[in-house]
């Protein structure tokens, strides 16, 4: 049955393809539109970088594309992963896809690795799930291959979790998820919980994944220096869409959606000399904005952006974004009236309203 | 503040809020009983007759006794609403009190720790390891003396037994919450010890303590009964009381068995609305046990949005 | 957009650190303490001696386990001082936090406050905001009733809850991230204190408003004539946001300066390798770095000489090589052999456990020491800038196994090189050719 994945080579060649995916939530005061209608591709080998501020949809993306979803989380559009069309899968079908050919990779490492367990057996219990029968030759053989390159020295091959630092755990964490040698790996804020140097030191592990192996990796962070440093390619998400998605240096030289923008300006780096910030907070999903979701915090907001949804277009530079202002600096609005681009007449928003 | 109160009872979905409900319901009966019993039983616990003319011992079931006559002359179904009144007036009374003892202490031995804390943990275990019928019984017969054998010497033998119930709880939540940014952030700003425990640590520890309180009332129920029936809890002079009354009634003819049915099914149906209460607020309010209200969604058709994306636009 | 105020200079100082000490006892039952075994000393702030200057903002700049946030504790008496001293000197003179207990201590606190890292957590999340930010005039008997509220509105406006009457009544959990630590900054500006300690004040925050966070505190230290301590992990944030900043690594200081002089020409190679480990949003960057391998160590087990040296790159003899920097090297070369030759070479060192005592002379090798010492000599061939042979005074065999000597190492002290203060064997008068 999961043969099938194997053979059957994708015509495209992307490992994923999204089309028009959403995924809602039922609550209480009407569902929440977590992510709605978002669509890209992964290609082969490359890693994505998904951002945007927190409750944009960025986790519930990731774990839809694996599955993961929570109960009384709906999905739908077009989901292929290979060619394979995923959301036709059984729950039971798309649990065998999930390690050996989705692998996903989480924020806390010590919650996520058994704490009775040896690393070696973390190792053997993930291999022989997806292997059965693999002898422990063959086992400590791939584990050790993997541990090696994630810089765990074979003499703690042995060891329990805890006696490891955070960033070896994490390290482990990876090593269990690529182990399998999955085509496709989310990573969710893999070191969010983790200390600047370690950090960076993960983040050169993954950057040298994209030499080593097939495995296209979703990273989702929020830190858009990881973005520039580790991805081939980011997309920028706010209020449960992708507003922005390109090559990772376009889209940092010349951001074509005031979101990603202002989120670039709002980071504080070695060259910040003023703080600036995106005034208001992410909208409420479950009753998002009219027209552009940005619309009420975007400093470049015209008429046009607060009664409809722009349109998703590549742009010169090569991304493709969802924005009526950036459309317009290409001359692409000419024959909208001109009372459509007048600047749009905000409310000021307080402080107190923020995230 | 009685929204929040309620809040459990709204939150509840299928089985647990069925339980809560039913818990609920049936104990309300009891307290309705046990509240207006001197209008709603026909006679006092006590009475032996009407009018002068005693009522006829082991009458059946009938019209005038709707539960029948026992053994000392008293109407069963009097004593059965009677004894509604003196069972939740002992359970009330030890539930409270042994809240009052027991969650303040568990708050401050976890705060405070060193060896006031192991000396009171160390006291409260022994307690907790002793069977608790037992420990009932000691007390009671230790207090029939001074107290005498009314309601309140009932209520305070119950009372030593639950103690270490609330204190391990509060306990060992204090002890995690001690370490919490904000009992930190209280010591910051100047807190003393008394304010942080009464201020910042209480609110947050008792969380537990409503469903460890209705399922100790329906122990505690039993308990009483059980006492009463061993004749060391409340005497029949003081009030009515359910476990006296089956255990007299275990003396009875064959054939006589209403003296012994009513008082049971009473003590039993009490047990469990009780404990239906307890279940119920612990699916509520123990968060791994709860499972979130969950709404169905329904993805509405999309309307057409142009997409320069590769692919068929739905 | 406003930018960073002028930084004050020789301003008088408000907080002295002179040697101070925060040690921790660690594990053992009764018995171990009885008889003194077992027992551990995590050194978590270890001889640290800093002024803090009226007006300005000190950034205390590590990672975690760099005792950072243990330094700022310290500072209100949260943590106890276990040497060395603390001294305020406020309005009622020099005192002397260090051996403050009970109400004295109490006090201070109308004086020096904290604003914590994890907004979440630093409020009680069943107090409403009007009850948690009055708390600390209640508390020290300063304000009550109409005035009390009067108080608290005119906090929340001051750090942007505004209109202040939609939070006075709402818990925690109503409030975003954001708001909460707007909450956490006016329960700590209320008491109108000198000096204030923020933690990590906006790491846990969204990118969007860390900035917001930022400028409310540099407007409040404005209007309020606020001195700051200001604890991060972040190199960026702090060069923006203060004036001076100590380096802080294992509970010591290690380099401490203007901001200018430090991000202009950093010292410390712990403070090269924080400044290359940002992660930096511009397209150009790529991540051809040098970073320091491993982790910050255990402060329950220090390494030897300079705390750093295991990781530093450019590490020199006398910086403190020991048997454990062995036992790292070899499992770091076994990282990159096939598990053929690591079984073939593991039996050859034998157990590696007894390289775990500190000691600036190893014993490795099982039975055969001159197969061993071509085994060092190779790993050394493979890499020979690798910063642990520098230490190496003499390597041979001994019996069956071969002896490795390191050269006496320097625990370096805080030293005067350039415009700022550094400890480092390659800065100041020992410092090497």
């Amino acid at each position: 049955m999961s043969q099938s994945v194997d053979t059957d080579l994708p015509v495209t060649g992307n490992v994923i393809e999204a089309r028009d995916l959403r995924v809602w939530y039922g609550t209480d005061r009407g569902p929440v539109r977590a992510v709605d209608g978002v669509s890209f591709d992964i290609r082969p080998g490359e890693i994505l970088g998904l951002v945007g501020e927190s409750g944009c949809g960025k986790s519930t993306l990731g774990r839809g594309l694996l599955g993961l979803l929570p109960d009384g989380a709906e999905m739908d559009g077009e989901l292929r992963f290979e060619g394979q069309d995923l959301l036709a899968l059984s729950k039971k079908e798309l649990f065998a896809r999930r390690g050996a050919h989705l692998g996903m990779i989480f924020q806390e490492p010590l919650t996520r690795l058994n704490p009775l367990m040896r690393v070696s057996e973390h190792f053997r219990e993930t291999l022989r799930t997806h292997h059965q029968g693999m002898d422990k030759a063959e086992i400590d053989r791939r584990a050790l291959e993997v541990l090696r390159q994630m810089g765990i020295p074979p003499t703690r091959y042995r060891a329990y979790p805890h006696e490891f630092s955070g960033g070896m755990r994490q390290r482990i964490m990876i090593g269990l998820a690529l182990v399998l040698k999955p085509p496709f790996v989310v990573a969710d804020e893999p070191t969010t919980a983790l200390d600047v140097l370690v950090e960076a030191q993960i983040i050169r592990i993954l950057h040298d994944l994209r030499e080593q192996s097939d495995t296209s990796l979703l990273l989702i962070t929020h830190n858009l220096g990881i973005i520039a440093e580790a991805c081939d390619r980011v997309a920028v998400m706010y209020a449960g869409r992708i507003v922005e998605i390109g090559e990772a240096r376009s889209v940092f030289a010349q951001p074509q959606h005031p979101y990603t923008r202002e989120l670039l300006r709002s980071t504080i780096s070695l060259s910040t000399t003023g703080l600036n910030y995106i005034p208001g907070a992410p909208p409420d999903l479950v009753e998002p904005p009219s027209g552009c979701h940005f619309h009420p915090r975007c400093p470049d907001a015209m008429s046009i952006c607060a009664t409809r949804a722009p349109v998703d277009r590549v742009h010169a530079n090569g991304t493709r974004a969802e924005c009526w202002a950036a459309d317009r600096a290409e001359g692409l609005l000419g024959d909208l009236p001109p009372s459509d681009l007048a600047p749009l007449t905000r409310e000021e928003i307080s402080d107190a309203d923020e995230a | 503040m009685f929204g929040r109160l309620l809040a459990p009872i709204r939150q509840t979905t299928g089985a647990a809020r069925w339980i809560l409900l039913t818990g609920l319901l049936i104990t309300a009966i009891y307290v309705i009983l046990a509240l207006f019993a001197p209008w709603i039983a026909p006679y006092d616990f006590n009475q032996r007759g009407i009018d002068g003319a005693k009522f006829t011992k082991f009458a059946a079931p009938s019209g005038d006794h709707w539960f029948g006559v026992n053994d000392q002359f008293y109407d069963v179904l009097s004593r059965c609403i009677w004894g509604a009144r003196t069972g939740l007036h002992v359970v009330a009374l030890s539930v409270v009190l042994s809240l009052v003892i027991g969650v303040p202490l568990g708050v401050v031995s976890g705060f405070i720790g060193g060896w006031l804390d192991r000396l009171l943990v160390f006291v409260m275990d022994a307690l907790y390891a002793f069977p608790s019928l037992l420990l009932a019984i000691v007390f009671a017969f230790l207090l029939r003396g001074p107290l005498g054998g009314g309601v309140v010497a009932a209520a305070l033998s119950l009372t030593v037994i639950y103690i270490p119930q609330y204190f391990r709880v509060v306990r060992n939540t204090t002890v995690s919450a001690r370490e919490a940014t904000y009992v930190e952030a209280a010591r910051a700003i100047g807190a003393k010890n008394g304010t942080i425990m009464r201020r910042y640590l209480f609110g947050n520890v008792i969380q537990s303590v409503p469903v460890i309180g209705t399922l100790n009332a329906a122990d505690a129920m039993g308990t009483l009964a059980a006492l009463g029936f061993l004749g060391l809890g409340i005497q029949p002079n003081e009030a009515a009381e359910w476990g006296y009354d089956l255990s007299r009634a275990l003396d009875d003819p064959s054939g006589v068995w209403w003296t012994g049915f009513y008082p049971g099914m009473a003590i039993v149906l009490l047990i469990t609305g009780l404990t239906l209460i307890g279940e119920g607020l612990n699916e509520t309010i123990n968060p791994t046990l709860r499972k979130r209200r969950l709404r169905k969604v329904v993805l509405p058709p999309r309307h057409t949005t142009p997409t320069t994306v590769e692919g068929e636009a739905r | 957009m406003p930018t960073k105020p002028e930084t004050p200079v020789d301003a008088e100082t408000v907080m002295d650190l002179d040697g101070l000490e925060v040690h921790y006892e660690l594990g053992g039952g009764v018995v171990s303490r009885l008889f003194g075994v077992g027992t551990k000393t995590v050194k978590a702030v270890d001889g640290v001696t800093l002024g803090l200057r009226k007006g300005e903002v000190l950034g205390v700049v590590g990672e975690s386990g760099s005792g950072k946030t243990t330094l700022g504790r310290a500072l209100l008496g949260l943590a106890p001082t276990t040497g060395g001293s603390i001294t305020y000197h406020g309005a009622k003179g020099a005192r002397r936090v260090s051996s403050m207990h009970g109400r004295e201590l109490r006090d201070l606190r109308t004086d020096i406050q904290m604003v914590f890292q994890d907004p979440h957590a630093a409020l009680n999340p069943s107090m409403d905001i009007e009850t948690a930010i009055g708390h600390p005039l209640k508390i020290h008997g300063i304000a009550s009733g109409a005035e009390l509220r009067n108080r608290v509105v005119d906090v929340l406006e001051k750090v942007g809850l505004s209109p202040p009457e939609r939070f006075l009544s709402k818990l925690p959990a109503d409030l975003s991230g954001g708001q909460k630590q707007r909450a956490v900054i006016a329960r700590a500006i209320i008491l109108d204190p000198d000096v204030l300690v923020a933690d990590e004040p906006v790491s846990m925050l969204d990118m969007s408003v860390r900035a917001k966070i930022l400028q409310l505190m540099l407007d409040l230290k404005n209007d309020l004539g606020l001195t700051y301590v200001y604890i991060t992990h972040d190199l960026a944030s702090a060069k923006f946001f203060c004036d001076r900043i100590a380096i802080m690594y294992l509970g010591r200081v290690v380099e401490i300066g203007s901001v200018d002089e430090i991000f202009a020409d950093p010292k410390h190679p712990y403070t090269r390798a924080l400044l290359g480990a940002i992660p930096d949003p511009d397209p150009n960057s790529t991540v051809v770095r040098e970073l320091p391998r491993g982790e910050i160590p255990d402060a329950a087990n220090p390494p030897l000489g300079c705390a750093f040296h295991p990781r530093c790159p450019v590490a020199v003899s006398n910086c403190g090589w020991e048997s454990r920097d062995l036992r790292a090297l070899l499992e770091e070369h076994w990282t990159r052999r096939d598990p053929d030759a690591y079984d073939h070479e593991n039996a050859l060192v034998g157990s590696l456990d007894r390289l775990d005592t500190p000691s600036t002379s190893a014993s490795l090798g099982a039975g055969d020491p001159i197969a061993v010492t071509s085994l060092l000599e190779r790993i050394r061939a493979e890499n020979p800038e690798e910063p642990l042979w520098r230490g190496v005074e003499r390597m041979e065999p001994e019996g069956d196994h071969v002896r490795i000597d390191f050269h006496e190492s320097v625990d370096p002290a805080l030293r005067a090189a350039g415009g700022v203060e550094v400890a480092c064997v390659l800065y100041g008068d020992d410092a090497p050719g």
